[in-house]
């Protein structure tokens, strides 16, 4: 970040500024640097110059006692992923198939409030986004009641042979849900769901509903409506929305905390007992490291292959 | 005749009706899926709220056991669980207006003013809200390690601060950007000064992006655990206290405040849909 102003490039003549900014004085073509300053530089120092400390703590050696030094030890990467690589392919695997599942659940809702609700919309906008203010771990806790083990959810999965399937599948284990990948997931979707409803929602909003009676008009059938034409005009909110869910998900340990047992941590668990319970920083930071540099390269590909770089 | 006309009805409504049936469900299949995601979405609420008025047997509040109202009457009944609200929402309210005025400063240089490194700047912004929480938590609390400072109520305060701005950025931004220009020249042609111009026009036309802002960052930060997980070191904030409570116990209080932060705010925004409705019609 450089503080020198200069007048804006000649080139962009669409403007009349260039003109204008060759009169006014020094001070005025400062504005937009002293309104910068204090947020970007909150920015640089809380968030970007921390990732730089963990960056060297993750090639540090030493103990709590005698203190960490930078000893370029690139080995604590190593061995933190031959530990615990089970965790970050869970992460990934469960995050992905939370997000697969906010999307099939999220778009028919979406669409519902986007085209059909008429003047439920307001109520049913309300309710989508009202659970947000119960605080998430409570909810996330309620979770527990309802999938308990002797309560009616399980009952019933129970008595459709429902568990028998999904255990021989893997997904359960024994006659439950709780402490089961399937619990973990399910709290996953519940929880990111939103993120995914709203963009979808606000994508989905903006088509002209006469380019539906158009397709109509044209012989489509409403499945080919929806494939060629509503599907396509709201990817936009599609790739914000599984971004938007898969991100947070991906690095979340409080699902597999409060709804999984030891066999279902994610990777947010191992960084979150490695620095706040270990006290094993260079591990924690390595395992940090890799889940954003891991996340931050899907995201860079997803981004391109969905051709909608303007997202960002 | 008559026989065959009864025996006739019934199969041709036996055939008819699994295909009506049939037809009404494939055209309403949309609205069906998307009021069981919405039950999905409210459940959980639901059970909040219901699980407020038991009377559990031990210290946890998973099982319903019989109808009290204990919980609603005494509130605070629990040590620490008020305290750690009240600081919750005193770290929520620094925390907006911290962000909302760093934010709104950002989002006015972006929309209004070219000036270099303005890409830099734009990936500063985006960063924040595409990087796990875990990973923004670990690596700050890293360098209040090495600082040697102490953690508390302004690690805290400093951490909600930094993830609440990208948003309010965004969120003024949008607004600021499809503001009129023209809106502007033209109280500045009416001989308004550059500071009646800002708060007389461009601020008025900005509050909504300003205002939305605000509440995504108390929502945020009122709700944060991961961050805050991280960076508080003894101190308590309220989604800290029940993550605490979750292993030792879940006193029924904390359903009841769950419930009453839904209702209250249920409550701000039908009254605020009334009367922007009103407001309206006059």
């Amino acid at each position: 970040m450089t503080t020198t102003a200069r007048p804006a490039p000649p080139d962009e003549q669409a403007d009349p500024a260039p003109l204008e900014v060759r009169r006014t004085p020094a001070r005025k073509r400062l504005v937009p640097y002293w309104l910068l300053l204090p947020g970007i530089l909150w920015l640089l120092v809380f968030f970007a110059a921390p990732l730089v400390y963990q960056a060297s703590t993750s090639i540090q050696t030493g103990s709590l006692e005698e203190g960490f030094k930078v000893t370029w030890h690139f080995a604590t990467y190593w061995d933190a992923l031959g530990e615990y690589w089970p965790q970050f392919v869970r992460s990934v695997g469960f995050a992905a198939v939370a997000t697969v599942l906010c999307l099939l659940l999220g778009y028919p809702l979406a669409y519902l409030i986007a085209f059909k609700a008429g003047r439920w919309r307001n109520v049913v906008m309300i309710l989508v986004i009202a659970p947000f203010f119960t605080s998430f771990l409570i909810r996330t806790l309620a979770w527990k009641t309802i999938l308990a083990d002797g309560g009616p959810v399980v009952g019933a999965l129970n008595s459709l042979h429902i568990l028998d399937l999904t255990s021989a599948l893997g997904i359960t284990e024994g006659h439950r849900v709780l402490a089961t990948p399937l619990a973990v997931v399910c709290g996953l979707t519940y929880n990111f769901l939103p993120f995914m409803i709203l963009p979808l929602y606000t994508s989905l909003e903006r088509i002209d509903p006469r380019l539906h009676e158009a397709a109509g008009d044209l012989y489509a059938r409403p499945a080919t409506t929806f494939r060629r034409v509503t599907f396509p005009l709201s990817m936009p909110g599609v790739v914000a929305g599984t971004l938007l869910t898969f991100i947070p998900a991906a690095g979340d340990y409080i699902n597999a905390e409060l709804l999984g047992s030891t066999d279902q941590k994610m990777i947010g668990n191992v960084i979150q007992s490695q620095f706040l319970r270990v006290l094993d920083y260079p591990t924690a930071a390595a395992l940090s490291f890799i889940l954003m540099a891991a996340i931050l390269a899907m995201v860079t590909i997803y981004i391109r292959k969905s051709g909608t770089e303007d997202l960002v | 005749m008559a026989a065959t006309g009864t025996t006739a009805t019934p199969s041709t409504t036996a055939a008819r009706t699994p295909n009506k049936g049939l037809r009404w469900l494939r055209r309403n299949i949309i609205t069906i899926a998307g009021l069981a995601t919405l039950a999905y979405l409210v459940l959980p609420n639901v059970i909040v709220m219901v699980f407020s008025f038991n009377k559990p047997n031990g210290r946890f509040n998973y099982q319903w056991q019989r109808f009290s109202t204990d919980a609603w009457t005494d509130p605070c009944g629990v040590a620490d669980l008020c305290g750690s609200l009240g600081l919750s929402l005193q770290i929520a309210v620094w925390a907006t207006v911290g962000a909302t005025v760093l934010g709104t400063m950002i989002a006015f240089a972006l929309a209004r003013y070219r000036f270099r490194a303005r890409a830099g700047v734009n990936t500063l912004i985006f960063l924040p809200m595409a990087m796990p929480e875990v990973v923004m938590a670990a690596s700050l609390a890293t360098l209040f390690l090495n600082m040697g400072i102490q953690f508390g109520f302004w690690t805290i305060l400093i951490a909600h601060i930094m993830f609440c701005l990208s948003f309010v950025v965004t969120a003024v931004k949008a607004r600021v950007m499809s503001m009129d220009p023209r809106l502007e020249q033209a109280a500045q042609d009416l001989y308004a000064s550059p500071v009646q111009t800002f708060l007389r026009v461009t601020l008025p036309i900005a509050a909504p992006g300003i205002a939305s802002g605000a509440l995504l960052s108390f929502a945020l930060s009122f709700d944060d655990f991961i961050i805050t997980n991280f960076n508080a070191g003894s101190t308590v904030t309220f989604p800290m206290f029940v993550w605490g409570s979750a292993q030792r116990g879940t006193p029924v209080q904390i359903n009841v405040i769950g419930t009453a932060m839904f209702l209250v705010a249920v409550l701000c925004v039908v009254v605020g849909q009334l009367a922007g409705k009103r407001r309206k019609r006059s």
